[in-house]
């Protein structure tokens, strides 16, 4: 649950799992992902994977399943809205559906006093089926944790906007907006923030391409090809 | 007050004005912007009443290059960010690394690291109250605060050779063993220093137009301050005593003795006081620091090629700014899959509108300034 070895563990935790039940998808091809959230939620956790083929790795690296009292409380208000649940580096990530993305950002908030909004951020992927990934980063002044809560999005499905859960989020749900154009539901002024208003395309796309934005700028503003 | 008419984050000229209203443009050009930050002002009068930030003329794509980087070549390129505090920067990524390939830094290295990044706190801070006087109109404190800076500059340039954008760290420990005098030199900076922090504040603390230009300014409470977001001396400037060097030590700030200086108001007075306050604890630490430098190795062990296992990391420090923040995403190859900055300048500005909102175009220049921005890192 801690973000860090040194730091203090969440009152009344379990214990991690043991090292070995590594999720198999992370032992496995390197460029796919973490875990692949399993459709069924609750009861599915990641299987158990014979011990992965990498011998020197300390259990520390990489993720491992969570089933402290603080999933389970999550669990026990929304059910399967919580999809997975897992640490990496002694981070606590827990994955959640699109839908109840923003009841959960408030029951964070209220409820387990993650009050603290550090950072909202999103992650493409785009050989998955719904290819972008919601980040949120939050920290608790009363319990000293940071706790990271993901969802995810199609290209074409709208998330729902946290900025009136966190004032802050205003800003960064521009930036995601911009650089990866996921839409956020709610929003109160969802445009470009870093770039012109008239650029077009989302840079932080995985298939967006440099070269071809490059060579198109030169095309049009300098009249000539560009050597690159 | 105007609030009702004008909601937060709304464009200042798709409103319908009032009759007494205008619209001025502020920047992108402006000196006291501390860079190319433009903000659009409704006024009334002389006083604002809504404002919106237009961000971004800096804006390199840092978070995209590090994308197509190994995770060695990106290092460089934090240190353009928050120019003013490089180390700081390189602090934070060299970290994150770590933390993502499950390495640690030797002893010796975190404290040479730890000394290296509260110079540079006290650089940054100096810059800001010699930048943040001169906009409202005290020009002396710039060159008393300059002559210091410089002298730090000068212990960076004597470790690696760069003054500014110094990429003073390596993943995984440092590069360069510390030079034979660094100590004397550290100690030479720290003995008088909190004499010269004294003169600043001769200079301003009880200065009549000081406090008339900066009392009561641009407040932010406690709960406006968490909701946001903001970190750093902007937050402990509103009552919050949270500093992440405390919380969730990093480097070697865990074998120090230093306090969290705090404010009451979160007007831009206590901000100032709250950044000459850190100054002088970072000026112990420093002192406390280079007492006992452990000897040993400066590298820890990390291969040439860098290939984290797959998994991510976010790993935040306490940064002359705020809380400066790096996501990072392995697929297990060599370049970094994803790299999210989290930056505090950007986050910390975006609370300007609720704190300009009822002053004076005059107090702009005064919340600009007290939120210590730099644009690099805004825009990255």
């Amino acid at each position: 649950m801690a973000n860090d070895p040194e730091e203090k563990q969440p009152s009344g935790s379990s214990p991690n799992e043991p090292s070995a039940a590594k999720p198999p998808a992370a032992a496995g091809e390197p460029a796919s992902k973490p875990p692949v959230p399993p459709a069924a939620p609750a009861a599915a956790k990641p299987p158990v994977a014979a011990a992965p083929p990498r011998p020197p790795a300390p259990p520390k690296e990489g993720p491992v399943p969570l089933d402290n009292d603080l999933v389970k409380r999550y669990k026990e208000k929304f059910g399967p809205a919580i999809v997975e649940a897992w640490t990496d580096r002694k981070q606590a990530i827990l994955v959640v559906a699109r839908e109840l993305f923003a009841e959960i950002a408030t029951y964070s908030r209220d409820e387990e006093k993650f009050d603290w909004l550090s950072d909202l951020t999103a992650v493409d992927w785009p050989k998955r089926e719904k290819r972008f990934e919601i980040v949120l980063n939050m920290y608790s002044f009363e319990k000293n944790e940071r706790l990271r809560v993901k969802t995810n999005g199609g290209a074409d499905e709208r998330v729902p906007s946290v900025q009136g859960i966190w004032s802050t989020a205003n800003w960064m749900e521009r930036e995601v907006y911009d650089m990866f154009g996921v839409v956020f539901e709610g929003h109160p002024g969802l445009k470009r923030i870093l770039l012109p208003d008239e650029w077009e395309g989302y840079p932080l796309r995985k298939d967006y391409d440099i070269l071809k934005q490059d060579t198109a700028w030169v095309r049009e503003n300098l009249g000539i090809e560009s050597g690159q | 007050m105007a609030d009702e008419r004008v909601p937060v984050g709304t464009q200042a000229e798709t409103t319908v004005l009032g009759a007494d209203e205008i619209v001025l443009n502020m920047g992108p050009q402006h000196p006291s912007t501390h860079g190319v930050l433009r903000v659009k002002l409704r006024l009334d009068g002389e006083k604002v009443i809504g404002s919106e930030c237009v961000i971004g003329y800096l804006h390199r794509g840092v978070e995209k290059i590090a994308e197509h980087r190994s995770y060695q070549q990106f290092a460089p390129y934090v240190d353009r960010m928050d120019y003013v505090a490089a180390v700081s920067n390189g602090l934070g990524y060299c970290e994150a690394v770590e933390k993502l390939l499950g390495a640690e830094a030797p002893p010796r290295a975190r404290v040479i690291r730890t000394i290296l990044t509260e110079l540079q706190r006290i650089a940054s801070h100096l810059f800001w109250l010699g930048t943040h006087a001169l906009d409202i109109g005290a020009l002396t404190p710039l060159f008393y605060c300059l002559r210091e800076r410089e002298e730090i500059l000068k212990i960076f340039e004597k470790y690696c050779g760069a003054r500014l954008t110094t990429h003073a760290f390596r993943i995984g420990g440092l590069q360069y063993e510390a030079y034979d005098e660094l100590e004397k030199d550290v100690e030479r900076f720290c003995k008088p220093f909190d004499k010269r922090v004294d003169e600043y504040e001769s200079l301003l603390t009880e200065n009549r137009i000081w406090v008339g230009r900066t009392k009561g300014i641009g407040i932010l409470t406690a709960k406006e301050a968490i909701d946001y977001g903001a970190s750093g001396p902007v937050l402990r400037a509103s009552g919050v005593k949270w500093d992440i060097r405390k919380a969730m030590p990093y480097a070697a700030y865990d074998q120090y003795k230093f306090e969290i200086p705090t404010g009451k108001n979160g007007d831009t007075y206590d901000r100032y006081i709250v950044r000459l306050e850190e100054m002088r604890q970072s000026r112990l630490i420093c002192l406390q620091a280079i007492e006992n430098i452990p000897a040993g190795p400066i590298m820890g062990k990390v291969g040439k090629v860098l290939k984290p296992p797959p998994g991510e990391v976010y790993h935040a420090i306490e940064a002359p700014k705020g809380e400066l923040g790096y996501y990072i995403v392995s697929d297990g190859t060599t370049q970094p899959y994803r790299v999210r900055i989290r930056p505090p300048s950007l986050i910390n500005l975006e609370a300007f509108d609720k704190m300009i909102r009822g002053h004076l175009v005059a107090d702009v220049v005064a919340v600009i300034g007290t939120l210590d921005i730099v644009l690099g890192e805004v825009d990255r």
